[in-house]
């Protein structure tokens, strides 16, 4: 038992933290100091969460009798996951979008999505899953709509509840078919049963367990934004506080991507280097879905004049970018997306810095009230600009070192479908160059337009700018630490 | 082939520009401490930008001293293991090949950094300058720029390579984008300008080097295993050297078709295309108008004299010396396009109005002439492309210098509009009437050695194909000697059109950019045996692995 709850320890904590952090913010009452003690609270909580992850038991060994898997993959997307927290309510104590007397809430909010998440990334069993991705989304829901008074972010709050209500609605159905033909919930049972159900079968279960798999998949669809299930995003990433959309783009995003791996690959056994249980053609179907989603992502992104929107598209296709390494499903790919990932992370948090600091002193998202930033504030806007070129994957930034990990993992699935999977991926890198490029242009390459205030940044800003961008700096020339956390996620499928 | 480190000088040479980036950056943050004023910071950025110019070039020349002619191996090599999770090295050294292009490098960075510089002349100060915009900045992307192309050069894992490649990229999107023209709305009304050029060149380069780093990884999986710097085994390389050996030894051949198509033949296309693009070779070369004219006068000079030049020397480094069967699998085609190259570029020079598009076009058409010498693949042909490649590289930064020269002044190129200038400037007109006959290939000037050398090799290559190409692109230099013959004309004699009253004639800004490139063009013109000697025994390695038969 004891073993058992060491298991899910940093969950624990995290779990302990949400609770002192809504009592401490009834306790505190409306005192001056109320966001900084959060705050202390809230990172004191994210720290213990980590501390945590010594304690967990030696060795891949599932918890609460298989419901729960102790593998690589999960301690490492449940560190990933206790970052971008730390980013989020970071950013939430940055934002005026967040008001001091809702930091405590927010908080709340923020930490019980992780919670969810770091539940999601290591379930193994299906009601689990389903129960990890309700707790990732409803406070997500309440945090896209966090600005009560606005109507943007009320409208983003109801479209993602419908899309998000529908998605797991689906994912529910798939997963009650799954039972019906599996017999079983565990995810590591599914795979050999469905197998031996498709080889007897008939027609029939074939088509079942097709439409198991595809049903299920609109809810990890949804979760990373992959089309066609992408709807809700621009929408509710614009509408959104900057802080909730900076960590959206990435936490849950990221925790998707980590369950649908696990769904795909240790559920279906599905990798291009093997033929997966049950006849689905897994790789072949996530390589359209990914090559779907960048090729939309990144042609949606061109027109955007909103930095926000720009964003939400952009992480449409980087969703893409990381599905195409689901796709492959070999070690090396999964070793990839979990190089991919972290580097993500860094560089759209980043970006999202950059967007919260001007709306901060602007009040605008639009791209036009980003010309001259490079006079203005010269430090974020190369900061910025060091964010965009590696999302767009240029060396010597560290977005190149994770494309170039997916890519080699693609072309090394050695099909004629990846080669295609690759080239179509390679050009979208240059379609993105684009409207990256756009916002660049805008800040260096334009003049300021008259009475353009300065951006001063404050000095927590500051700090923050270069704990992201200085990784995003070292990790283009120097990656061996993050390669061998990577490999050690990787270490289910190999 | 012993591949051990001998020596660090050329990685000196490669990130000397570096550390003078560094050193302007340090200063630029500590300036509120040292109570710099911006005109204080300003002439400290130009003084730190010239001297790591001029320290790479002392480095590169003592390179050159030290180098062995005599031998094909690679010399001043530098090598350790980088990232031992991808048997990626930093492993640099030279070849003749490599060398003839650092050492022009730096020459023209020099050439380029001396015409960023404000001072020691006059400036028209009713319109802005680029030398006095955002000063500091454009000096740290200069030398950004020149470490890149100074380690593309330098590079000896294709790993490393690539991110050199790569990192040429940003500096110069932004060294056209800011410091060039401004938009503007040309007649059609079209949005054209500084901007427009810049992103149009990064797009281009980015699709061939994205193509290219597909190429890279397929290499890598599909070689054998190899002994990496700290001794241990590797079971895929980057390394050049073991690359080629393998491709050599037939590793490449027996490698996985890729979509149906042999894996050589494929991955010979995806570098050469990544090559092309920047040389570059029609029909990809519409983004070189656009840059070279928008870009301001010394990122031209660079553009013209070296970046058109990685690409050759990526066709010659990879094509050639790793894929010599792909080359001659393609050799017909790459000789076509090669003449494409000049004879259209030619034409196109004709129909110019804008000095600085006719000198553009002109580069579309010289480099052609490397492409045929590559082609053709004999030792004579392959020297006369190289030499090609110094002597355009001479040349070419010269003649966008006299452009930016007349351009600061009248704040016009167009052709048409001068007219008997040598009246008012006649040093000017001297400078640029002997600019154009370097160009147009006048024999004792250094374009002339390398066409003429193209011409005989190609001639006596394999394969009927060559003399009809060499018969075509030879009645081209009619039409560019009288393209460059039209504009003197136009512009320098005539009755003098008197608009031009208040012109005044060259500086000791612009002489000292300007004569030691046009000593250098009489020198190589009437003495190319430097340049022979250090290239001889590369091309002959290079050539030796050809089949036979071509």
């Amino acid at each position: 038992m004891v073993s058992n709850l060491l298991a899910i320890g940093p969950e624990l904590a995290l779990t302990a933290t949400i609770v002192l952090v809504l009592m401490a913010d009834l306790a505190i009452g409306p005192r001056r100091a109320r966001r900084a003690t959060l705050l202390t609270l809230s990172v004191a909580g994210l720290a213990a969460a980590a501390a945590a992850f010594a304690l967990l038991p030696e060795g891949p060994t599932a918890a609460f009798g298989g419901l729960v898997s102790g593998d690589g993959l999960g301690v490492f997307f449940r560190g990933l996951f206790l970052v971008a927290a730390f980013f989020g309510i970071a950013f939430g104590a940055l934002s005026d979008e967040v008001p001091e007397g809702r930091f405590g809430e927010f908080s709340a909010l923020l930490l019980s999505t992780t919670l969810g998440m770091c539940f999601l990334v290591q379930a193994q069993n299906l009601l689990m899953i389903l129960l990890a991705l309700e707790l990732t989304s409803l406070p997500s829901y309440v945090l896209a709509g966090f600005r009560r008074g606005d109507r943007r972010s009320s409208e983003a709050a109801l479209k993602y509840v419908i899309y998000g209500a529908a998605a797991s609605g689906l994912m529910l159905y798939g997963f009650s078919l799954l039972y019906g033909l599996a017999g079983t919930l565990d995810l590591a049972r599914i795979g050999p049963a469905l197998a031996a159900k498709a080889a007897s079968g008939s027609v029939a279960v074939r088509a079942g367990i097709a439409l198991a798999a595809l049903l299920s998949l609109a809810g990890f669809g949804y979760k990373v934004a992959a089309v066609p299930f992408h709807q809700w995003c621009p929408d509710v990433y614009e509408g959104a506080p900057t802080p909730v959309t900076a960590f959206l783009s990435v936490g849950p995003k990221a925790a998707g991507v980590a369950a649908l791996i696990r769904f795909v690959v240790v559920g279906f056994g599905a990798s291009a280097a093997s033929v997966p249980a049950g006849g689905l053609p897994w790789p072949v179907l996530l390589g359209v879905l990914a090559m779907a989603t960048m090729t939309l992502g990144n042609l949606a992104a061109i027109p955007q004049d909103n930095v926000k929107r720009l964003l939400a598209y952009s992480s449409i296709a980087h969703a893409g970018y990381l599905l195409m390494g689901v796709a492959v499903g070999t070690p090396d790919a999964i070793r990839a997306v979990a190089v991919y990932a972290p580097i993500y992370l860094l560089m759209n948090l980043g970006a999202f810095l950059a967007v919260l600091a001007v709306r901060a002193r602007t009040g605008s998202e639009s791209i036009a009230d980003y010309r001259g930033l490079g006079g203005r504030a010269p430090l974020l806007s190369v900061c910025l600009a060091v964010f965009l070129f590696s999302l767009t994957g240029l060396p010597p930034l560290a977005g190149f070192i994770g494309k170039f990990y997916l890519f080699a993992s693609v072309l090394n699935a050695g099909t004629p479908f990846f080669y295609v999977v690759a080239i179509v991926g390679v050009l979208n890198s240059v379609v993105s160059l684009f409207y990256y490029a756009r916002l660049v242009k805008a800040m260096f390459l334009e003049a300021s337009p008259e009475a353009a205030p300065a951006i001063p940044l404050p000095v927590p800003a500051t700090a923050l700018l270069a704990v992201l961008a200085i990784p995003t700096l070292v990790l283009g020339i120097w990656w061996s630490p993050l390669a061998d956390l990577a490999a050690r996620a990787a270490g289910i499928a190999g | 082939m012993d591949l051990t480190t001998q020596s660090t000088l050329l990685t000196w040479t490669v990130f000397t520009p570096a550390l003078g980036l560094a050193a302007i950056l340090a200063l630029y943050c500590l300036r509120p401490i040292l109570r710099l004023s911006q005109p204080a910071m300003d002439q400290a950025a130009r003084g730190i930008g010239l001297l790591a110019s001029i320290a790479a070039m002392g480095l590169s020349i003592a390179l050159w001293a030290d180098f062995d002619g005599g031998s094909s191996s690679l010399q001043f090599i530098h090598r350790f293991v980088w990232m031992k999770s991808w048997n990626i090295e930093y492993f640099v050294g030279v070849d003749g090949l490599s060398l003839s292009m650092v050492v022009l490098t730096a020459f023209v960075f020099l050439a380029g950094a001396i015409a960023s510089l404000p001072w020691l002349g006059k400036l028209d100060d009713h319109h802005p300058h680029f030398t006095k915009k955002r000063v500091p900045g454009y000096w740290v992307l200069f030398l950004l720029l020149e470490t890149g192309v100074l380690g593309t050069f330098a590079a000896e894992d294709f790993f490393l390579f690539y991110v050199f490649w790569e990192i040429m990229l940003l500096p110069m999107y932004f060294l056209i984008g800011i410091w060039g023209a401004p938009t503007r709305k040309d007649p059609d009304g079209r949005t054209r300008g500084g901007p427009y050029a810049a992103i149009k060149f990064f797009l281009y380069t980015l699709a061939g080097s994205v193509l290219m780093m597909l190429a890279l990884i397929a290499i890598y999986y599909a070689s054998g295993p190899a002994t990496l710097a700290d001794g241990t085994q590797a079971p895929h390389t980057f390394n050049l050297v073991h690359l080629t050996a393998q491709a050599h030894a037939g590793t490449f051949v027996g490698a996985k078709a890729i979509l149906g198509i042999p894996f050589v033949h494929i991955v010979f296309v995806a570098l050469f295309l990544g090559f092309a693009i920047k040389v570059p070779m029609f029909p990809f070369h519409t983004w070189l108008p656009d840059a070279h004219v928008d870009a301001p006068t010394p990122i031209s000079v660079i553009l013209a004299g070296i970046l058109l030049k990685t690409g050759m020397y990526g066709m010659f480094r990879f094509n050639l010396q790793i894929f010599p069967t792909g080359l001659a699998w393609a050799a017909w085609a790459i000789g076509v396009i090669g003449v494409i190259n000049i004879v259209y570029g030619a034409f196109v020079c004709m129909a110019q109005k804008d000095l600085k598009k006719l000198i553009a076009y002109s580069s579309v058409s010289h480099m052609g002439f490397c492409l045929l010498g590559l082609a053709a693949a004999t030792p004579q042909a392959v020297t006369g492309s190289i030499f090609q490649m110094v002597g355009h590289g001479i040349v070419s930064p010269m003649l966008f210098l006299i452009a930016g020269v007349v351009y600061d002044r009248a704040h016009t190129r167009e052709i048409e509009g001068f007219g008997g200038l040598a009246h008012k400037m006649p040093e000017y007109a001297a400078i640029t009437g002997f600019a154009f006959m370097a160009s147009l290939g006048l024999p004792g000037l250094a374009g002339f050695v390398g066409e003429i050398l193209v011409f005989l090799g190609a001639f006596s290559a394999q394969g009927g194909i060559f003399r009809i190409l060499v018969a075509i692109g030879a009645l081209s230099t009619v039409i560019t000697a009288g393209y460059y013959l039209w504009t003197m004309q136009r512009m320098f004699l005539g009755p003098f059109n008197h608009r031009w009253q208040h012109l005044w004639d060259m500086n000791w800004r612009e002489r000292l950019a300007l004569y030691p490139l046009a000593v250098a063009t009489v020198v190589l013109g009437v003495w190319p045996t430097p340049v022979f000697d250090m290239v001889r025994e590369t091309v002959n390695g290079l050539l030796a692995a050809l089949p036979a038969g071509m």
